[in-house]
């Protein structure tokens, strides 16, 4: 609706009219004024005849139909289809076709009848259209023909093409040509391919219009000889190159042939410049092929700078100190959850340059070459001295041939190193000289072949038990135990180590799994060789590299592992304590399995999956299980050791380790009596095992002389005399005293230093009697006495932590920086695409509820017209009615008047 | 029958047919007597094969005297009143049902004597058999009385049998645990139980007498299965179990009197406590006492002796008197001096190790949440058990430190423990650990430097809650109930739990040796051998 305002203004407006209806503007004659309110209809027809009257061009070009789109930014370079509209066309448009469809319908509603067309093939859809309209023609032509027009000939009748009336045609034929002329330029390659491969069906077409058009027939002609004699032109060029290049070609033959006629001469004199043109002629694919090589692996490798030692130094240097500085963060522990740094493993030479690929594999054979030689040269001297008897002869020919193996391993190793570093070099001095390698292998391995029969026999003997070089990974620790068993400990480590090249996770997809399972095994395998007796501890201790490779590539698997071992023996001893309020020590296996969490993970950190549990088992044991024998007295010991080593770099207090020391030194405590200390469980003050360590005679004491204590022992002593007993005792107490001092070093700072040590001091200095003991061990204690009492640090009193002061609040809005611009931010693909597809369909459907809006204004539309239709019928009826009744009446009345008169 | 099923094959069917025929003589026999009296003399045979060697056998003759004895004991063949002698029945003039019956209740009583000597039979299921025999006639002779009932005082209990049963149980020499505890079953009955108890406490004042002082670990750890297996009733009203129901005055019999269990239970009760005990026994009553004995004592007051004695052992046996203590004093007023001081000198290294520990700590915090208690006693509790938290595992750590943390929140004045501004010079701690006296160990004057070495404890839970001192404590107090019973287990799990999305942390050191790294102490004291 218009505001007040609009209708003023309308009455300036002299040559509008302004349909309400529909908000169009016509204009009209200069002096017509509609303002049309109740009479959209009348109007309607009026603005439809006059559209219809004119033509699209005029509509278009009269501004009032027009509606320009206005457009925020200028794009240039963007065609826009909406930028004018024309709402007035659209609309008719729109009306028209509901008159079409809907109206129909709505007319036809409520009827039974139904409008059935019966023109030919109306509704056989298989037909074509234009079969439709030949057999629709012909019908309708036999209709007229057979009926009146007998002898009407030609007369109605008109010619037509492509339903166009010839005669038109005709008429139009100069526009037809003017467009020749680029049918033409379409035409010229047309004709040029039907030129050349002889095809027909263009060229008649061609013809076809030339035929048509006579008068243009000049053109056409003098074009097609231009391009004739391009095709010439082109066709000797052609020729003369083809020409160029054979006279080439046998200048070159020739030049070559003069060559070798020379070359004999000039081999002799300079060979240098007879390897450059060598190449030329007889090896031409080869020197082509090598050039190719070359340009690729200049490009493939571009060599990096050699880093001279100092750099390399410095890096590795850098590097430790990285990882030492991450080391003390997670010692102290109050940053550990907020930083979600992702782990980076490093290797033992990485060069920091980000290069991960095969890393794995590069790590371990320098890591063999590294370590191998030493282990190597350990082995023989071990070999020699050992005398177990239990490897024979073949055994320890196994062993040689293991050696043997090993060598050629690291042989190859070399050569993929040089490889590596000069593999620019040519690919076929390195073949020759792996051949030479070869047979200098043969020739070396020959000679040993043909000494003596019994040896040849061995030899072959070793042939057959020689390792295969590829190994499947073992999918139960059974598997991995048939594996290993029955070899010596230089080939166990070959075979892990070729499970793991084998299987590696860069060479299938499952392999990954395989080898995490392999840590859990092999951890398995050496608690086994740890329980066996006497204990394979030597080769436990080849086995340490490769558990700590493993874990560096599965840190995660390595630690579940881990934390079942200790979680099973925990258990265990856990359910000991439950039942019998006490548990026995540990066994070697779970001593040799703490000491591999040591050496796997890092024990200094504040909180560690592994190692806290790991030190709290530690704790537990030296707790809850009591000493009754030496070797159980040993097992604490190595205890304590595993416990002091796990806090060594944090410097963290243990309590138990303490207590267990002092409970150690009071099992040499001869006389228990008024003890001005006290000690904690599961050692007793006085009691049935107390005096465990207290010497039996002093006539030992002289002849001992420290040595480290077995691990071995730990599960089992053989001390056959008192004298034996007394120097393990003295052993014992050597490795306490020492374990005391580092401890004492070791918590020097702590606030509580001295009333920690406070027991272990009194017990030093009134109850065990130094004055028989050998000076070695009078010497310990008087350094640990030293220490402890060095003048006990004053403490201040403590005072709580200064509050910082609370910082205030900042009002300032917090910026964030976009940077792409347009698009919606933060949302992946799936729900952009989902947004669009809603956008949509919301658009849809305000489209078909506006369609919707618009057939029932339509339809009530005509509902009105109808009605109004009828009632002015209806009025019409009436006042006709009225009027003749009125006439009649008129009659009447005049009819009565005159028989007055 | 062990030792024939170990013997020659072909005897072992002989045997099995032995064995048969003579379980079915046992029943024939039963059969007999029951059926008429002529075959009277059969009884003999029974009898006689209690005494068997083979147990199948006496187990046979037991349930056929079972049930010979009480189809006796229902018919009413058994001689009412006092018995004579069976000299006296043959001499005498009695008729031959008399007669009869006199026999037969002469046969009944060394039936009896019998299957109280089975009761120290080698295997279990004669020994249970004869038990439960036994007590059914205690049942029967209850319902069917052999003696005239004479005075208000018992009415028809057999006590003299069950006294005897009893007397059996509570043996000197054997561990009767199995026994008892089959024997716990009749106990429920509200008359058995009272006239178990007065038989027990009759017993045990006979036999301990005879020993003169001395310790009898068996016996007296018989008479405390017996004694800790009495499960008093708390109402009146739930008397209502009785093995013989008595026919009149049913109100006035004390067995169905609370009070004169009551009475009873404590008489038992301080009779078996008067004597020297072995220590561990000490502890086991010790852990039932405040809740199965002190409740039902009708004067509870009178275990104060048997208390403060063992409170006075030390240990163990110390801390766990502090229970029964603190409900003596807590409910019936006991004025115990020096309390708090001997509780205090109960605090040394052991308290943290030992089984008690939970129970411990919580009656020590219920003594200690008084807040009438004065600053410098609380401030030497404090200092002398974070003294001691030098020496005790994680899992106690984690209790005492929120311990302690609590004793100074509920007394601001020992604020200064852990915040002393005014003093800045260094000193060396004034605290005197041995001495005893809570008043004279200067305490207050020092500062919980122990917690702060705490803080470098290698748990990092304990190194965490060590670090609370840092700061003012919060009002609230930390819940120490459910770090009470936190063992070390629970300690290490939780480890393993922890950080489960985080990739692990790795040593970077790389390990090529067993015994290498951190210092290589192990192989400074060990060698691969």
């Amino acid at each position: 609706m218009l505001s007040l305002g609009h209708q003023c203004n309308l009455a300036q407006l002299d040559r509008q009219i302004y349909d309400l209806g529909s908000g169009k503007i016509h204009s009209l004659g200069p002096s017509i004024i509609f303002i049309t309110m109740g009479k959209p209809q009348k109007n309607k027809n009026l603005a439809d005849k006059v559209r219809r009257t004119k033509t699209t061009k005029e509509i278009k070009n009269n501004p009032f139909e027009v509606k320009i789109n206005r457009k925020k930014f200028e794009v240039l370079g963007r065609k826009t289809k909406h930028d004018v509209g024309l709402p007035g066309v659209s609309r008719s448009k729109a009306i028209q076709k509901r008159k079409d469809t809907l109206l129909k319908e709505y007319k036809q509603k409520d009827k039974s009848n139904k409008f059935i067309d019966r023109r030919f093939g109306e509704y056989d859809t298989k037909m074509a259209p234009e079969d439709k309209i030949l057999k629709r023609f012909a019908l309708e032509r036999q209709r007229g023909h057979d009926k009146k027009d007998i002898y009407n000939l030609n007369e109605e009748e008109e010619l037509t093409h492509y339903g166009q009336s010839l005669a038109e045609i005709e008429k139009l034929n100069d526009a037809v040509d003017s467009d020749s002329e680029s049918e033409e330029k379409g035409l010229l390659s047309a004709e040029l391919t039907a030129s050349h491969f002889g095809g027909g069906g263009g060229l008649l077409r061609k013809k076809g219009t030339g035929e048509n058009g006579d008068e243009g027939g000049q053109k056409p002609k003098s074009r097609q000889e231009l391009i004739e004699e391009l095709i010439i032109k082109s066709k000797q060029e052609k020729r003369e190159r083809q020409n160029q290049k054979e006279e080439a070609q046998e200048l070159t033959e020739k030049l070559d042939q003069d060559w070798k006629a020379i070359q004999g001469l000039l081999s002799k004199k300079l060979p240098k410049t007879e390897a450059k043109e060598d190449e030329q002629k007889p090896k031409l694919e080869e020197y082509d092929m090598m050039v190719r090589e070359l340009g690729f692996e200049m490009k493939a490798q571009p060599s990096e700078k050699l880093k001279s030692p100092e750099e390399v130094a410095k890096e590795e240097q850098e590097r430790l100190q990285k990882l030492e500085a991450d080391r003390l963060r997670r010692m102290q522990g109050d940053v550990e959850e907020s930083e979600n740094k992702k782990h980076v493993h490093w290797s033992a030479d990485d060069l920091n340059d980000g290069f991960i690929l095969d890393k794995e594999d590069k790590r371990t054979l320098s890591y063999q070459d590294g370590k191998w030689n030493i282990e190597e040269e350990m082995e023989r001297e071990e070999d020699e001295e050992e005398d177990d008897g239990e490897e024979g002869e073949s055994g320890q020919e196994e062993d040689e041939e293991g050696e043997e193996s090993d060598a050629e391993d690291e042989e190859e190793d070399e050569d993929s190193e040089e490889d590596d570093s000069h593999s620019d070099l040519e690919s076929e001095q390195d073949s020759d000289r792996e051949k030479e390698e070869e047979k200098g292998e043969e020739v070396a391995s020959k000679p040993s072949s043909s000494l003596t029969e019994e040896e040849r026999l061995a030899q072959q003997e070793a042939a057959k038990a020689e390792l295969p070089y590829t190994f499947a990974a073992p999918e139960s620790y059974s598997d991995l135990k048939s594996l290993l068993q029955g070899h010596s400990t230089e080939k166990q480590c070959l075979i892990v180590e070729r499970i793991q090249k084998c299987n590696h996770p860069s060479l299938a997809a499952g392999n990954k799994l395989k080898l995490q399972k392999l840590f859990g095994f092999l951890l398995e395998y050496t608690g086994e060789l740890a329980t066996m007796k006497p204990p394979r501890l030597d080769t436990i201790n080849k086995l340490i590299p490769k558990l700590y490779g493993l874990c560096q590539l599965f840190p995660d698997a390595a630690c579940n592992a881990m934390q079942t071992v200790l979680n099973d023996s925990a258990h265990e001893m856990e359910e000991s304590i439950e039942v019998k309020g006490r548990a026995a020590f540990p066994g070697l296996d779970m001593l040799i399995y703490l000491k591999v969490t040591a050496l796997l993970f890092p024990t200094s950190d504040f909180r560690h999956p592994v190692a806290t549990p790991a030190l709290v088992y530690i704790s537990q044991a030296l707790t809850k299980c009591p000493v009754t024998t030496l070797e159980e007295v040993t097992s604490g010991l190595v205890l304590c050791c595993l416990a002091l080593e796990y806090v060594t770099l944090s410097q963290r207090f243990v309590p138990e380790l303490i207590n267990f020391l002092l409970g150690v030194l009071h099992l040499a405590v001869p006389v228990k009596k008024t003890l001005g200390y006290f000690v904690v469980p599961p050692f007793r003050p006085v009691g049935k095992s107390c005096d465990l360590l207290a010497m039996s005679n002093a006539e030992g004491m002289d002849s001992w002389s420290r040595r480290a204590l077995p691990l071995s022992a730990v599960q089992g002593l053989t001390l056959a005399s008192d004298t034996d007993r007394d120097h393990y005792r003295l052993s014992l107490l050597a490795s306490c005293l020492d374990l005391v001092k580092q401890s004492v070093s070791l918590y020097k700072p702590l606030p509580s230093f001295s009333h920690i040590f406070q027991p272990i001091r009194v017990l030093l200095t009134k109850h065990l009697p130094m004055e028989s003991y050998p000076v070695h061990i009078q010497d310990l204690r008087r350094e640990v006495l030293e220490m402890i009492s060095g003048a006990p640090a004053l403490k201040t009193p403590l005072v709580f932590d200064k509050k910082k002061p609370i910082p205030l609040k900042f009002f300032t809005p917090k910026i964030v920086e976009v940077l792409d611009y347009g698009k919606k931010r933060g949302s992946s693909k799936q729900e952009r695409e989902r947004e669009r597809l809603k956008h949509k369909y919301k658009k849809e459907f305000k489209g078909a509820l506006r369609e919707i809006r618009k057939d029932t204004k339509f339809l009530a539309r005509e509902k009105l017209t109808e009605i109004m239709s009828r009632d002015a019928e209806r009025k019409r009826k009436v006042k006709e009615l009225f009027g003749s009744l009125a006439t009649q009446e008129g009659e009447w009345k005049s009819l009565k008047r005159k028989k007055r008169k | 029958m062990a030792s024939s099923r170990s013997s020659n094959v072909s005897t072992d069917k002989s045997d099995e047919t032995s064995r048969k025929s003579s379980k079915k003589d046992i029943n024939n026999k039963a059969e007999l007597v029951m059926k008429s009296r002529k075959n009277a003399n059969d009884v003999f045979d029974l009898l006689e094969y209690l005494q068997a060697d083979k147990e199948k056998d006496v187990a046979c003759a037991v349930n056929a005297c079972n049930k010979l004895f009480c189809v006796l004991l229902e018919r009413g063949d058994l001689f009412v009143g006092q018995l004579p002698t069976e000299e006296e029945m043959l001499s005498g003039s009695y008729s031959a049902e008399e007669k009869y019956r006199i026999f037969m209740h002469h046969r009944y009583n060394s039936c009896k004597d019998l299957l109280l000597e089975l009761i120290s039979h080698e295997s279990f299921q004669v020994k249970e058999s004869a038990l439960v025999t036994l007590m059914k006639f205690v049942s029967m002779e209850g319902q069917f009385p052999l003696l005239p009932v004479d005075g208000e005082e018992h009415y028809n209990f057999p006590r003299e049998l069950l006294r005897a049963v009893v007397d059996q149980l509570l043996s000197e020499k054997e561990d009767m645990a199995l026994l008892i505890s089959r024997f716990q079953e009749f106990l429920e009955m509200e008359d058995v139980r009272y006239y178990v108890m007065g038989s027990v406490s009759n017993n045990v004042g006979r036999v301990m007498d005879k020993a003169k002082g001395a310790v009898l670990p068996v016996y007296q750890n018989n008479v405390f299965l017996l004694t800790s297996s009495i499960t008093m009733p708390s109402q009146e009203s739930e008397l209502s179990n009785f093995l013989v129901k008595q026919a009149a005055k049913q109100e006035e019999w004390k067995a169905g009197k609370l009070k004169e269990h009551k009475r009873v239970f404590e008489r038992m009760w301080l009779i078996f406590l008067k004597h020297k005990l072995p220590s561990n026994m000490y502890k086991k009553i010790l852990v039932i006492l405040h809740d199965s004995i002190l409740p039902h004592m009708s004067k509870p007051t009178l275990m104060i002796d048997f208390l403060t004695a063992a409170y006075e052992v030390g240990g163990a046996i110390s801390l766990l008197a502090l229970n029964g203590l603190f409900v003596l004093i807590h409910q019936h007023n006991l004025d115990y001096p020096d309390f708090y001081k001997k509780l205090y000198s109960l605090l040394e290294p052991s308290v943290f190790h030992v089984k008690y520990r939970a129970r411990f700590f919580h009656l020590a915090n219920l003594f200690l949440s008084s807040s009438h208690l004065p600053v410098y006693l609380v401030a030497a509790f404090a200092k002398r058990l974070s003294r001691l938290a030098l020496t005790a595992p994680p899992a106690a750590l984690l209790m005492i430190l929120p311990f302690v943390c609590n004793l100074i929140r509920r007394h601001p004045a020992c604020r200064v423990l852990i915040h002393r501004p005014s003093a800045e010079e260094p000193c060396n701690d004034p605290y005197l650990m041995e001495v005893d006296d809570p008043a004279q160990c200067h305490a207050m004057e020092s500062s919980l430097w122990e917690l702060q070495t705490l803080q470098k404890h290698y748990h990092p839970d304990v190194a965490k809650a060590a670090m609370a001192i840092n700061k003012p404590l919060s009002e609230e107090e930390d819940d120490i109930s459910e770090l009470l019973e936190l063992s070390t287990y629970e300690l290490f799990e939780r480890g393993l739990k922890q950080k489960e999305n985080q990739a692990v942390p790795l040593e970077f050191e790389v390990a090529t040796q067993l015994l290498q790294g951190s210092g290589g102490l192990l192989g400074a004291h060990f060698s691969l051998e």
